[in-house]
């Protein structure tokens, strides 16, 4: 027995394939290990879109917002202030104000404004529209993330798919109610806004319309405990949750959770004009369209610090109180894709394709060896060194094994022995034309090289486009396939040749065809 | 152990006449079924819901229909067995985008009382997914047999190319006719397994095109048919053997593989048959019917070697004359 290049580097390899593949295949402690897909392992794949026509609307809102902080502010007097989807409008009474307007409104980033006389309409530029929309989707992913970092799973997945779609893929998920609860995490608007209650027109707000309401500028808001109870408040509001610092869960003289928030300084500054100037009033703290509480206004609050109370569980206001400390979301989320599958099933499925695994792998082994005798067993040799190979390359990269990855496996198990077969059946081919041992063994490998290089080739150029074009799991399979062709060249070719290498002066020796190819000669 | 000992070239191209026959009479009926019965789209292309149900017995069918039935969100959801008598799954075309609310939940309350059972899976795939994913998928297909197309032709000539390509479509085209003929759902997995196919296919009649190359090139005899009918009986060997060990584990795939994987299984098993078939009698009489004339081709051979031996006796000139 001699040793050669061959043999040593396709021993480096097993060895690279052994040390590296243990940590997956025996789940050790440390290591880098293969992870299972969400099918495999069970969880919640999610892939979301972004309404981002609600946040050019929000923006707007928020203008309306300012102007009226603004004019309330400089004693201006305005009148018709109204907004839609796209512009807000309003007329300045004393037209040497409008000049004024026009400085405060030119600070506000990529709004157009435009007066008709004494009326000034704001709306965006085109480019700010993009900016606005764009924002609203990296604004929605980064607020995911945060809540979702929060929220107590290992490893969340958040990150943007294509142009304006959201991955949300969460693995630890084990039960509906957890489900339930992350997936209203996500989509929580967590939209905070303080506003005013009309306290001149609220007593016959159960006999008002929506269209009546929004006739005085107003809007009609459920309560949150009891939807039956209405409350009727300016539709703009005094602020919103974009100037929140903080939100904490507290507990109140009941000992009943409450959150806890505080205002940045010119959020305070804001809340405490207004109070000032609305003692007796009630203030509307309103959560995502729901009306909290309405406390009365006793006097001044400075500070800038408030606190919502609802008839909500422990669990229920940390959720929330996370969702408000994480930003509230620019714009409502969708689900464009959704695919959730229970732990139970994915175990079902590794069980099954790890039946198939091993029933294909052994009906291979045991084919290969009755038909090839002994370099049946060298082909196999380099199969198991192939798939050792391929898991530790996949541990390495940190890849995932999906089910159609399993797949990838097992068809790699079949389609790997092509080599062996192919220069096998080269070998017998020579030695019948009365070659030497030697010569048929190295005219073999030669002989054979181009087909398997051309074949292997064309496979890999199939799963590359597989990969790239392919979503999801599917991505799992092209990646399988594509590591055990790679490996299948380093132990079916170069790794086998070298074992014959070895075992040549043997071979030539004892010349039995029979027992080394499985042939008469 | 031996199967396929060469003793005397097999008169494959003899056969081709029946072959293609055969051939054209499956693809055709292929193409009428595929018209007539059409594909069956599954969620991922066509959008709609899934809800995968488990219970530790036979499920209550019947039962679970009269409770879906007076719900909106069920309309028109159809409910079958999923490998086992004990799984079901309830199929709809409708999609919601609601994040909050889920047809997982409103399952489970729904069939509340029906038994013990378990929602273990709930796919969703809106509509404009689902286009997106076609979209994808048919570039998938197209830029891959593309790349493939220009790498053989790169490789071998462009005969070879068209030869092996029309022997691809040959086998998808069969592929996808059993596909439509059994009633397959058709979703990402079948997409997958038409791909491997693609790779598989043309693995195999590369096999056989890189012999019948050698023996274009090694032989004097310029009788393309018989230098086929030389390659394909020398490559039979392997082509059956390997063909075999891939419809093993394949085969055991489908079999143990569980439910989900099924149609993947399914869709290559026929294609390994068809694959398997093609590249012995398909891919190699159409490389005949393009006329490839060895006699030019080794003439080309000749030119180009003398051309090279040319530029080598230019190289040594040049060479010597500037030392």
């Amino acid at each position: 027995m001699k040793l050669n290049y061959r043999i040593v580097i396709f021993a480096l390899a097993i060895v690279f394939g052994i040390v590296f593949s243990v940590p997956s295949l025996l789940q050790t402690e440390g290591g880098k290990k293969i992870t299972l897909g969400l099918d495999l392992q069970g969880g919640l794949h999610m892939l979301l879109g972004v309404k981002t026509d609600e946040a050019i609307k929000s923006r707007i809102k928020s203008i309306a917002a300012s102007v009226k902080h603004y004019a309330d502010r400089n004693d201006i007097l305005i009148d018709g202030l109204t907004f839609d989807e796209n512009s807000v409008r309003f007329e300045v009474l004393d037209s040497d104000e409008v000049k004024s307007f026009h400085t405060f409104l030119s600070k506000v980033e990529g709004a157009k404004v435009t007066n008709n006389g004494s009326v000034i309409t704001v709306s965006f530029t085109p480019k700010e529209v993009v900016k606005i929309k764009k924002l609203a989707i990296d604004q929605a992913i980064e607020t995911i993330r945060n809540r979702l970092d929060q929220f107590g799973l290992s490893e969340p997945i958040v990150a943007r798919q294509g142009k304006e779609k959201i991955l949300v893929e969460l693995a630890g998920i084990k039960t509906p109610q957890e489900e339930q609860r992350a997936r209203e995490l996500i989509s929580r608007a967590a939209k905070l806004e303080l506003m005013a209650v009309d306290e001149d027109r609220n007593a016959r707000v159960y006999n008002m319309s929506e269209a009546d309401a929004a006739a005085y500028g107003d809007v009609i808001l459920p309560d949150a405990k009891n939807p039956q109870i209405k409350y009727l408040v300016h539709e703009i509001p005094i602020l919103d949750g974009s100037m929140l610092t903080g939100a904490n869960v507290g507990f109140d003289k009941n000992n009943r959770p409450v959150i806890d928030f505080k205002l940045n300084s010119e959020g305070a500054d804001i809340f405490g004009d207004f109070t000032g100037k609305n003692v007796g009033k009630r203030l509307a703290i309103v959560l995502d369209g729901k009306v909290f509480s309405a406390p009365n206004i006793n006097e001044r609050i400075g500070g800038g610090a408030g606190q919502i109370s609802g008839n909500y569980t422990v669990v229920e206001a940390k959720d929330l109180a996370i969702a408000l400390r994480s930003g509230a979301l620019l714009a409502p989320i969708y689900m464009l894709e959704k695919r959730s599958v229970g732990p139970s099933l994915g175990a079902d499925s590794i069980k099954a394709s790890m039946v198939a695994l091993i029933g294909g792998f052994v009906l291979v082994i045991a084919f290969m060896v009755l038909y090839y005798r002994m370099a049946g067993v060298i082909a196999n040799i380099a199969l198991i060194a192939n798939l050792l190979l391929l898991l530790a390359v996949m541990s390495l990269f940190g890849a995932t094994l999906t089910l159609p990855g399993m797949a990838g496996i097992v068809l790699t198990v079949g389609m790997a022995v092509d080599a062996n077969v192919i220069i096998t059946e080269r070998i017998r081919e020579l030695i019948y034309e009365g070659k030497s041992m030697h010569k048929a063994i190295e005219d073999g490998y030669s002989n054979a090289m181009t087909a398997i290089l051309d074949a292997n080739i064309t496979t890999l150029i199939a799963s590359v486009v597989l990969y790239v074009y392919g979503t999801g799991a599917i991505k799992g399979f092209a990646i399988t396939m594509s590591i055990g062709i790679l490996a299948s060249m380093l132990t079916a070719i170069l790794g086998t040749h070298g074992i014959y290498q070895m075992l040549e002066s043997k071979m030539a020796k004892n010349k039995d065809y029979r027992f080394w190819f499985g042939i008469k000669g | 152990m031996e199967f396929f000992k060469y003793t005397r070239p097999f008169d494959f191209m003899g056969k081709s006449k029946i072959a293609m026959t055969i051939s054209i009479i499956l693809i055709l009926a292929s193409y009428v079924i595929l018209a007539t019965k059409g594909l069956n789209y599954g969620i991922d292309f066509a959008g709609g819901t899934i809800v995968q149900v488990k219970y530790d017995k036979a499920a209550p069918i019947k039962e679970m229909r009269e409770r879906l039935k007076g719900d909106k969100l069920f309309d028109g959801a159809s409910i079958t067995e999923f490998g086992s008598p004990d799984e079901v799954v309830i199929r709809m075309k409708t999609t919601t985008g609601n994040v909050t609310q889920d047809i997982g939940d409103v399952t489970r309350e729904a069939l509340k009382g029906t038994g013990k059972f378990e929602i273990r899976r709930v796919d969703i795939v809106g509509p404009k997914v689902g286009s997106e994913l076609k979209e994808k998928g048919l570039m998938a297909l197209f830029l891959s047999v593309a790349a493939i197309l220009i790498y053989v032709a790169f490789r071998f000539e462009w005969r070879f190319a068209v030869a092996s390509i029309a022997a691809l479509i040959h086998d998808v085209s069969i592929a996808m006719g059993a596909v439509a003929l059994f009633e397959i759902d058709v979703n990402l997995d079948v997409l997958a397994a038409i791909l491997t196919l693609l790779g598989y296919s043309l693995n195999d009649t590369i096999i056989v095109f890189d012999r019948i190359r050698e023996g274009i090139v090694k032989s004097k005899n310029v009788n393309l048919a018989e230098i086929i009918n030389e390659s394909i009986t020398r490559t039979l060997a392997r082509t059956t053997l390997t063909s075999l060990t891939t419809f093993f584990v394949v085969f055991t795939l489908f079999m143990f593989g569980g439910e989900i994987i099924h149609a993947f299984a399914f869709t290559l098993l026929v294609g390994i048959v068809v694959g398997t078939y093609s590249s012995i009698f398909v891919a190699s009489p159409i490389l005949m019917l393009f006329g490839f004339d060895v006699k030019k081709y080794h003439e080309k051979l000749a030119e180009k070697a003398k051309r090279e031996a040319e530029k080598e006796r230019m190289r040594a000139q040049y060479e010597s004359g500037v030392m």
